[in-house]
């Protein structure tokens, strides 16, 4: 099995030949530098011709703006936010929302994903016909025509805030958004919160046991109930000794408004639903095409073992689907956060609509603004990418196993 | 050996790209030559704003800021009509014009401090006098605009308006929810759809906006005008001649009406032997040529789109759907604010 590895050269100048300049040694060697000369010098003129250009029209650069005050509101921030802040500020505020509307958009993109993508290779005529009908209409429609479709169907079926539906008269739905009460912490949200953490990490460790019973000794342990117990004990045993973790403040309408409680806006709603039913019809051919790569005799073997459809689909195709899928998914994943950008037409205070839009405008130094939103994005995509290998590595090193 | 020849030939278009990107260095361009040379003026101009600049149904674009551009084109090109214009939304007028893609932005834009300054910009006049206002629905039953606290506002992102909304409530103690758009379309449907209670903007721009609503006589206009907004026509820094004459493309517009000349009447008085006609006329002296352009420079200003009154008339006053009052913007003679160097 194992091929003998070719030795290596043993001096070290040849070895270096080969590595700078490929098989036309030397001459390549001088190539290579050149080149990179080149490289170095075009990138050169670039920076200092944008300089002397902005000097010259004495339009101001540095990142000096960025301690400015931005003097502008904004309609949802994560972290406390008010109009003397600094550019920085709402650059982070964008940013997060940026990330709070990708990661919401991701997770149902793939729920859905794979309920259409499997639904569309369903035995069932009619299930198959209606998922294939979602991914042809969804994925040839514009998905800017469709953040607009969602956002203004959202407000179109919304009420005033005056008439808005009311939930036991705690949290309301209107055309300003959904209100719920506001959590306030008090003196027991600190063991709370450890409590729960305790619980989720017992839990954690209760799985693993379990999981190493099942494969080195083939006995099946359950676990549930004292998963259960601990998930729901801990904290409750925690509010019994230091009291409630948390009091809350109810909304109330106040002139044109509801004030105080928490809100999610429409805006939110219409752009992360718009988001995720457009990227699930991509993530549902993913999964399909995924599924169809795993061989026929799989699903018989499962047929085979009493295994049901379900069952089969679940322990047999999708791990080994997976391989085909993740690549793929995080493509999607990707094409999910950069779309989120198309959020400044619908008005939601993204990172581009925020930073690289109104906050551009007022200081116009677009070179700096863009460079940072560009370098945002890329950041934000190389560690989706990098999450997704380390999954894509766990389910190739379990698959092995 | 054949690698070594791509590796060759790529180093050689490296170099090439790297040459013409040092050729391009910045050196002082002419604007004045470059839209002689192109025979076209590229105009920043609104996403279509009725009375300012929007496009009528056979697709000529119309309004005071247009007309400024066909001036600006009549004086320079003998031809109003050799204008290109780039409609921008608010938050990408400045790049544009920073960036050489206009030669001069015309779009109801205020003169402030910052984009006079930082922004690289140098605003060449006031073309209309405004403040900003608040559109409110009339069943909503509100009378001042500090009655509006704990209200939603709907307005156009990269505007003035967004940042005078944030001082004003502040000022006034009140509390208010922003929503911002990038497109003037949007900002209005969305009010209209009760998202906001509240539309603001230039007061001239929310008369202009409102004609746009499915029923527009059940919004008022409130009383309170909370801010200054210049409103006028800007170039980028760094080519004073240019500035200049779009500077006195819109000086020449407010001496035309100041002097009596129309649009019907010039050629008239253009036989005039008066010595401030005929400086103004360029049949004595060569005050148009100081310019950069030619002695007749006023007369073609004025044939292609009349005198400031005229434009104002027929786009956002009296003759016009509209019919915005002059207030502020009549002539200093008449006991408005606009007022007009000497051409001498
Ligand atoms: N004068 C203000 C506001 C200018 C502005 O953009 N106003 C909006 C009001 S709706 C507009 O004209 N929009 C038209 C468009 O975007 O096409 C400024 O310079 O910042």
């Amino acid at each position: 099995m194992a091929i003998e590895a070719r030795k290596p050269p043993p001096q070290f100048a040849a070895r270096m030949k080969r590595v700078l300049g490929g098989r036309s040694g030397l001459s390549g060697i001088a190539m290579q530098l050149l080149f990179a000369a080149a490289l170095v010098w075009v990138g050169y003129e670039i920076i200092a011709n944008a300089r002397t250009n902005l000097e010259t029209q004495r339009i101001a650069s540095g990142f000096g703006f960025l301690n400015n005050t931005a003097g502008f509101g904004v309609s949802q921030a994560l972290i406390p936010y008010a109009e003397n802040d600094s550019y920085l500020r709402v650059f982070l505020v964008g940013l997060l929302n940026t990330l709070a509307v990708s990661a919401v958009g991701v997770f149902f993109a793939t729920v859905i994903g794979f309920l259409i993508g499997l639904g569309r290779m369903s035995p069932n005529w009619l299930v198959a016909r209606l998922c294939g009908a979602y991914v042809e209409i969804i994925r040839n429609l514009p998905l800017l025509f469709q953040i607009l479709f969602w956002y203004i169907a959202v407000l179109a079926a919304l009420p005033a805030p005056r008439q808005s539906f009311s939930f036991f008269g705690v949290a309301f739905l209107s055309n300003r958004g959904l209100v719920v009460p506001k959590p306030i912490p008090l003196d027991g949200s600190a063991p709370f919160l450890i409590a729960v953490l305790v619980a989720i990490i017992v839990a954690i460790a209760l799985r693993i046991h379990a999981r190493k019973a099942l494969f080195d000794r083939g006995s099946v342990v359950t676990i549930w109930p004292y998963v259960l117990a601990v998930l729901v004990g801990l904290p409750v045993l925690s509010i019994m000794v230091f009291g409630m973790p948390a009091t809350s403040e109810p909304p109330v309408l106040r002139g044109f408004n509801f004030s105080g409680g928490s809100r999610v806006v429409p805006e939110f709603v219409a752009l992360a639903l718009a988001l995720s039913t457009y990227t699930a019809a991509f993530i549902a051919e993913i999964v399909r095409a995924g599924v169809t790569s795993v061989h026929k005799g799989q699903v018989e073997a499962g047929g085979s073992l009493g295994l049901s459809r379900g069952q089969t689909l679940r322990l047999i195709v999708v791990p080994q689907a997976l391989r085909v899928i993740l690549p793929p998914l995080t493509n999607q994943y990707l094409n999910l956060t950069k779309n989120s950008s198309l959020a400044v037409a619908i008005g939601y205070p993204d990172l581009f609509s925020v930073f690289a839009g109104t906050s551009l405008s007022q200081t116009g130094q677009a070179i700096e603004i863009i460079a940072i939103t560009m370098g945002v994005y890329l950041l934000i995509s190389l560690v989706t990418s990098a999450i997704m290998n380390f999954y894509g590595w766990r389910v190739g090193r379990s698959m092995s196993a | 050996m054949k690698r070594s020849a791509l590796a060759a030939s790529m180093f050689m278009t490296v170099l090439l790209a790297a040459g013409s990107a040092a050729a391009q260095a910045p050196k002082a361009t002419s604007t004045l030559d470059v839209v002689k040379n192109r025979g076209m003026l590229s105009c920043g101009v609104s996403q279509g704003l009725p009375g300012f600049s929007a496009p009528d149904d056979k697709g000529n674009w119309t309004g005071i800021d247009v007309d400024i551009c066909r001036a600006i084109a009549a004086a320079i090109l003998n031809d109003p009509t050799k204008v290109r214009f780039v409609p921008l939304s608010a938050k990408d007028r400045f790049t544009s014009l920073q960036s050489s893609d206009i030669d001069v932005l015309s779009r109801n834009t205020t003169w402030t401090l910052s984009r006079d300054t930082s922004v690289g910009l140098n605003f060449t006049g006031i073309t209309y006098y405004d403040g900003q206002g608040f559109l409110v629905a009339k069943a909503k039953n509100v009378n001042s605009a500090l009655e509006l606290s704990n209200a939603t506002v709907c307005v156009q992102t990269g505007t003035t308006n967004e940042q005078n909304v944030a001082d004003y409530f502040k000022a006034n103690k009140m509390k208010y929810e922003i929503v911002a758009f990038s497109s003037a379309d949007e900002t209005l449907k969305t009010y209209e759809s009760g998202r906001c209670d509240v539309f603001t903007s230039d007061v001239s721009q929310i008369v202009a906006e409102r004609t746009k609503l499915a029923q527009p006589d059940a919004h008022a206009i409130l009383p309170e005008v909370i801010s200054k907004e210049p409103l006028g026509p800007l170039v980028r820094h760094g080519d004073d001649q240019w500035f200049d004459i779009v500077k006195w493309t819109l000086f020449a517009m407010l001496n035309a009406e100041e002097l009596g000349i129309t649009q019907k009447n010039v050629d008239e008085m253009a036989k005039s032997d008066k010595p401030e006609l005929k400086r103004v006329f360029g049949t004595d002296g060569n005050l148009g040529e100081q310019l950069g352009l030619t002695k007749d420079w006023v007369i073609r200003i004025v044939k292609a789109v009349g005198n400031y009154g005229e434009t104002f008339d027929r786009n956002v006053g009296e003759n016009s759907k509209l019919k915005i009052a002059r207030g502020w913007n009549k002539l200093y003679t008449q006991g408005g604010l606009q007022y007009a160097p000497p051409i001498r």
